[in-house]
């Protein structure tokens, strides 16, 4: 950094816009997301300087997509820095969907001058009241002293307990200022103190409760993801013998692969991931939330389930479902402790259930009722097909990151995850949009050696395809795959089973635009696949392009509709495995 | 329903306020009243709010407050363990006929009058919400011109403090 003059030996002055880079340096941050407009100016100055990369978007609202792509991929913090108003305000998706999903984000707004605030001034929006409730906490920086403090605090907010976005907002004349430039040694926030570590009572109460189970599964969710504890999961699971569902943001976090995976629960989840839940008397749930899009009718999810359920924000806890033992604490960190109570216990009688038949039966449930779907050895090529082959050509080592739709729960189901951060996708919020930049970021943050494919629907790539010009820009050899069934797939399904198929607003004429046309503009190579002959000779030419971006289109067959299904609101007993199914139910019902 | 009282003790930071009201309103609870005011620490401020729910609400209320980065602590107050308060001014229509009967009824509150025109008295009564709105139901036949009530404020009994201990360990996290 050129850095600002010095004083007295010791003392540095700097610009508050200085100080904002230098803070994010010194909290080793190394990219950040931006784009640059009149507020945030000053600091886009400093940053010529920096140890930085700044990567220059096309829409603010891929700067924060691509801050969260990047943390969902490294767990690291995400940052993005963008100007004040309409700037600031196009984060708003990003920040809701970071909120939802537990990511870490810092977002860093300009603000019009502290003189100018509350005048409605060109650019002004109250941006600390517009994201109060999508952040975990926010901050307008009212000093230029408070800078550095204000950029450490929100940092320490973002990763710390669970994990979720912070913004903090600066004014213009803020960034102007000068200030004595110091390094706060420690982040003073007195109400804020994540519990870490789970109660010892409660340990011994849930072992206690898992040796009685017959029936015991674990309920994995996406705070297994967030804490990084793949491996605590792993040895957990296997020790005990205890049957794993993953829920669409866990995916990965225990292998799909392993003999005590039953699959994804919810809506569109697995047979025996939705049966396991319904059937079970123990739910030993794990950073999960009960989320509507899992539990369908609250009153019928697992009636016969009592409820271990462990996560660092104590408010989840008993607030869907009661509890039967409820451990607050970081989920690698209680995964640890169980694992320490049940070493220590080694000799004594384990507090391993005797569930072997219940195992015996959810592999049963498995091999019965696979996912189902039909691909004509010639003609029409289904989805199904198509994503498997992606994941075929691209492997186990790549990450990937879908769109919101049917592809996304296609991907999700048909894809064998073996780790977590492999499956990137927008869960709570359901954002069509984010796989295009999310992609971007996750390949900022895994490097050159791990493919990152984006899995996109033709309606999502559509809100967001602008950003494939940062892909090329700054070099990012991200594979964009978009599923084209001409159609806003998900919404045509659900018209199609609850709206007598009346078709409203849902078609998107499937060559327009040209996604090869488009490719070509962006000065990247484009592959489309039309037959089921195609796939493997062109996947593999794609695949042969690791330098630089690739778009590789499907055109696939439009009626193809996801199952399982738990038409919403209803028990998940009633799982659908069929279109034909729901067909057969509609007429004994008599509609 | 029952109402219950939460004395909320938050570091006086801007827009506290707004995020404690804003957590409600987003989160679909419903709040009887609510007093902010500081403490003898400048630092801190104490909100005290009443809210009308049920004990597995009023749990996830306190849960979700307590993940609010400047809120320092959390207690309920049990209505029978502390003193609860309400301020109330109350304009009265009095005429000479009426006058003394109203002045009278004051008394029997303890409030004191503290205006008097041709037509009207102005009562000001403090105590607990029970004991105010009492007062009201004997005021209403004479003609209430216009009312204004505080929110409650409370402190339990005896010598315990929740500012104990909870103000303002600046404390280090990291
Ligand atoms: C921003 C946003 N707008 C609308 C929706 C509602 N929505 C959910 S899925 C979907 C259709 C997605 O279509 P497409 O991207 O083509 O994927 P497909 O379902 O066909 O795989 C829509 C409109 C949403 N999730 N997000």
């Amino acid at each position: 950094m050129s850095g600002g003059k010095h004083t007295a030996p010791g003392t540095q002055v700097v610009t508050g816009a200085q100080a904002v880079i230098k803070s994010l340096e010194a909290l080793g941050v190394d990219v950040v997301f931006g784009y640059p407009g009149g507020a945030i100016m000053p600091a886009y100055d400093p940053l010529l300087d920096a140890e930085l990369t700044h990567v220059l978007v096309r829409h603010e609202q891929g700067a924060i997509h691509m801050a969260e792509g990047y943390a969902h991929a490294t767990g690291e913090v995400g940052v993005c820095i963008v100007t004040s108003g309409p700037a600031a305000t196009n984060l708003v998706t990003g920040l809701a969907d970071a909120h939802m999903d537990s990511i870490p984000v810092l977002a860093i707004t300009g603000q019009v001058a502290r003189s100018a605030i509350g005048s409605d001034a060109f650019q002004e929006a109250d941006v600390t009241g517009i994201t109060m409730p999508i952040t975990k906490h926010n901050e307008l920086v009212q000093s230029p002293e408070r800078i550095a403090a204000a950029i450490k605090e929100a940092y320490h907010v973002a990763r710390s307990g669970r994990p979720g976005p912070v913004l903090v907002d600066i004014p213009k004349d803020v960034l102007n200022a000068t200030l004595v430039w110091e390094w706060p040694e420690r982040v003073d926030l007195p109400g804020y103190r994540p519990t870490v570590r789970g109660h010892g009572k409660m340990i011994r109460e849930a072992l206690q409760l898992i040796a009685q189970a017959q029936r015991p599964v674990i309920y994995a969710g996406g705070g297994l993801v967030r804490a990084g504890a793949d491996e605590e999961l792993h040895a957990f699971a296997t020790r005990l013998g205890l049957p794993v569902v993953t829920t669409l943001m866990a995916r990965g976090v225990f292998p799909d692969t392993h003999e005590l995976a039953v699959g994804m629960p919810g809506m569109h989840g697995h047979y025996a991931g939705v049966k396991a839940l319904q059937q079970t008397d123990l739910l030993v749930t794990l950073g999960a939330r009960f989320d509507d899009r899992v539990t369908g009718s609250l009153e019928h999810f697992a009636p016969h389930a009592k409820v271990i359920h462990v996560d660092v924000d104590p408010a989840e806890i008993g607030k869907n479902r009661a509890v039967d033992v409820p451990i607050v604490g970081d989920v690698k960190v209680v995964l640890g402790q169980l694992l320490k109570v049940l070493d220590d216990k080694a000799d004594d009688a384990s507090f391993a259930p005797d569930a072997a038949d219940w195992r015996r039966h959810l592999a049963e449930m498995k091999r019965d009722h696979p996912l189902r779907f039909e691909q004509p050895e010639t003609g029409v090529l289904k989805p199904q097909t198509a994503i498997r082959a992606v994941h075929e050509t691209w492997g186990d080592e790549a990450v990937y990151v879908s769109g919101v739709g049917q592809h996304q729960m296609w991907s999700a189901q048909h894809i064998p995850y073996t780790r977590g951060r492999q499956w990137i996708n927008s869960g709570g919020l359901g954002t069509m949009g984010f796989a295009v930049p999310a992609a971007i970021g996750a390949k900022v943050g895994v490097g050159r050696d791990t493919p990152v494919v984006a899995i996109d629907g033709d309606g999502c790539f559509q809100m967001t395809f602008q950003e494939l010009a940062t892909a090329v820009q700054h070099d990012i050899p991200v594979v964009f795959c978009v599923v084209n069934n001409g159609y806003l797939g998900m919404v045509r399904q659900w018209q199609h089973l609850f709206y007598d198929d009346r078709l409203s607003q849902v078609a998107l004429p499937q060559d327009c635009p040209d996604l090869m046309k488009l490719a070509d503009a962006y000065g990247i190579p484009g592959f489309r696949v039309q037959t089921v002959d195609e796939l493997d000779a062109t996947l593999a030419k794609a695949h042969e392009i690791t330098d630089q971006p690739v778009l590789v289109e499907f055109r696939v067959d439009p009626d193809e509709m996801v199952f399982p299904m738990v038409p919403s609101g209803a028990s998940n007993d009633e799982v659908l495995e069929s279109a034909d199914e729901w067909r057969a139910r509609l007429a004994a019902s008599g509609q | 329903m029952d109402r219950h009282t939460l004395s909320v003790l938050v570091e006086n930071k801007p827009g506290v306020l707004t995020r404690i009201a804003g957590m409600f309103a987003r989160r679909n609870y419903n709040i009887h009243s609510l007093a902010v005011g500081p403490t003898d620490d400048p630092r801190v401020s104490r909100l005290t709010l009443v809210v009308g729910t049920e004990a597995v609400q009023l749990e996830q209320i306190v849960k979700q407050l307590n993940k609010l980065v400047h809120v320092l602590k959390i207690v309920e107050l049990d209505a029978g363990e502390s003193v609860q308060r309400e301020l109330q001014l109350v304009k009265v229509a009095a005429d000479a006929a009426t006058r003394s009967q109203i002045i009278e009824l004051a008394d029997v509150f303890r409030a004191k009058i503290v205006d008097v025109d041709h037509d009207s008295i102005t009562i000001e009564a403090a105590g607990n919400p029970g004991k105010l709105e009492a007062m009201i139901e004997l005021l209403e036949p004479y003609g209430i011109r216009e009312m204004v009530r505080s929110g409650t404020i409370a402190l339990a009994r005896g010598t315990k403090s929740i500012t104990d201990g909870a103000k303002l360990r600046m404390q280090r996290v990291v």
